[in-house]
């Protein structure tokens, strides 16, 4: 079966630290693969790898068959939007937010659409004016997330991001993701220390001292 | 009209730096070194100055003079490029953008007829375009390195979600042009209340009608915030891209 991301021989150093070594991974389209592991392992550096946001130092990446490197970097993040963990909202209100992913592609709001995307994470159509300041911390991640998925990636990479939320929406987020994945046919990603998470997976892959190990 | 400063008057001026030596050395500032060293070379770049402008406005040659200017800029821009360490060409973003806003600036005050093609008229009036034009870019570079640093995450997470380069920095651009430009607003608008600058002062102390003097402060006003608007956008627009690598990732 093609894979829709293939690595070969991966590395990652800065100056004389290894921080990944020789990862081969080959991800599968419409997987939804939880990736844990101990803190300071390599976990987040590898998704950011994927992400394009930094550089593998040696290795191979492709995405769709071709090498990341004949990919231009912008194009290719809006196909593969990474998450933060504990996320920067921009501007004054949660709409500058929900707004920015139509403003880089030169289009107006579709009110609709991210209305029905705050829904489905449990937030009201209120929460739109609402200054960033006073959102909790869970509603702060839930709206960065929706920055992620206004359009569609085809793969979506998340780190940690139901770590700053409590069972109830924990449980929200999950289940979007998993329509995401099912309905939408979102590839995910996702980085987690919850053992809850952990149990639940389709498929858990581990990052261990800079090396990955998969299991079925 | 009385305007000679003779040597003795000078000399006994010179005490004024004593003040600020004292200071130093009485609250242990560390800035006598230094003090000394701004003093002398004031000193002595003012006198060079003073004997080589006297020859060139008897001289009245266009290339002279363009020379003389082509040489004030060159000195803005790398005072100016000093301002921003770590930023990539900033000595050739600096003349640009000095270059241009002192030309720009220039011409109009040229062809307006507010300022006469001679060299009494054109060197000063450049002195003072490029100096506040080097000010103003030395503060937006400042202002992109201590941005780009403390708002990494914002920009990150732009550039994660598909924005371009422009579009993951025009916040921190846009800032950046606002700390260039401000000086010279808030200095707009004070002005006369609070100093009567340099270009008014000067011509109300060589005795011209103060009436008339304000008029030439008015049009500096005006130069310096062409001329550091100016500075300002052509320098953060064309440095803001050294802060990413060639994957249009943030350094």
């Amino acid at each position: 079966m093609n894979s829709l991301i293939s690595l070969e021989k991966v590395n990652y150093q800065i100056a004389d630290q290894h921080i990944l070594h020789d990862v081969d991974w080959q991800i599968p389209a419409g997987a939804h693969i939880t990736l844990t592991g101990p803190s300071g392992g390599g976990k987040s550096t590898l998704l950011r790898i994927i992400a394009a946001m930094i550089s593998k130092t040696s290795g191979t990446l492709t995405f769709d068959g071709q090498p990341i490197e004949s990919y231009d970097p912008i194009m290719y993040r809006r196909q593969v939007s990474y998450c933060f963990q504990q996320p920067t909202l921009f501007g004054e209100t949660v709409a500058d937010n929900l707004a920015f992913p139509y403003q880089i592609r030169k289009q107006v709001m579709d009110t609709q659409r991210v209305v029905t995307a705050l829904n489905n994470v449990g937030l009201s159509e209120r929460t739109l004016h609402q200054p960033i300041i006073e959102l909790s911390g869970g509603e702060r991640q839930r709206v960065a997330l929706i920055r992620n998925i206004l359009f569609l990636p085809k793969v979506l990479l998340l780190d940690e991001v139901t770590a700053g939320l409590d069972e109830n929406n924990k449980q929200i987020v999950h289940a979007w993701l998993r329509q995401l994945n099912e309905q939408d046919h979102v590839t995910t990603i996702m980085i987690t220390h919850d053992a809850t998470e952990i149990a639940a997976a389709d498929q858990l892959a581990k990052v261990v001292a800079g090396r990955l190990e998969v299991h079925a | 009209m009385n305007l000679a400063v003779n040597n003795t008057s000078l000399f006994l001026a010179a005490m004024l730096v004593l003040v600020a030596l004292g200071i130093s050395l009485w609250q242990k500032l560390g800035l006598d070194r230094d003090i000394v060293i701004g003093v002398v070379r004031a000193v002595v770049q003012l006198f060079i100055v003073g004997y080589l402008l006297k020859y060139i406005f008897r001289v009245n040659n266009l290339w002279l003079t363009l020379a003389m200017i082509g040489f004030i800029i060159f000195n803005a821009a790398w005072n100016a490029k000093k301002r921003g360490p770590g930023i990539d060409h900033a000595l050739a973003i600096s003349l640009l953008a000095i270059f241009v806003s002192t030309g720009v600036t220039l011409g109009v005050l040229v062809l307006s007829g507010a300022i006469k093609f001679v060299p009494s008229q054109m060197i000063p009036i450049s002195g003072m375009i490029a100096s506040n034009s080097m000010v103003a870019i030395g503060l937006a570079y400042r202002s992109l390195n201590s941005q780009f640093h403390d708002q990494r995450q914002g920009v990150l997470e732009r550039l994660a979600l598909g924005a371009g380069l422009l579009e993951a920095s025009i916040a921190i651009v846009r800032e950046a042009i606002r700390t260039g430009m401000s000086p010279t607003i808030d200095s707009a608008k004070t002005v006369g209340l609070v100093s009567l600058p340099g270009m008014m002062s000067g011509l109300i102390f060589a005795g011209v009608d103060p009436v008339r003097a304000i008029r030439y402060q008015i049009m500096v006003t005006f130069m310096l915030l062409s001329a550091t608007s100016l500075g300002s956008i052509i320098a953060c627009y064309l440095a803001y891209r050294n802060f990413y690598n060639e994957q249009k990732q943030l350094k």
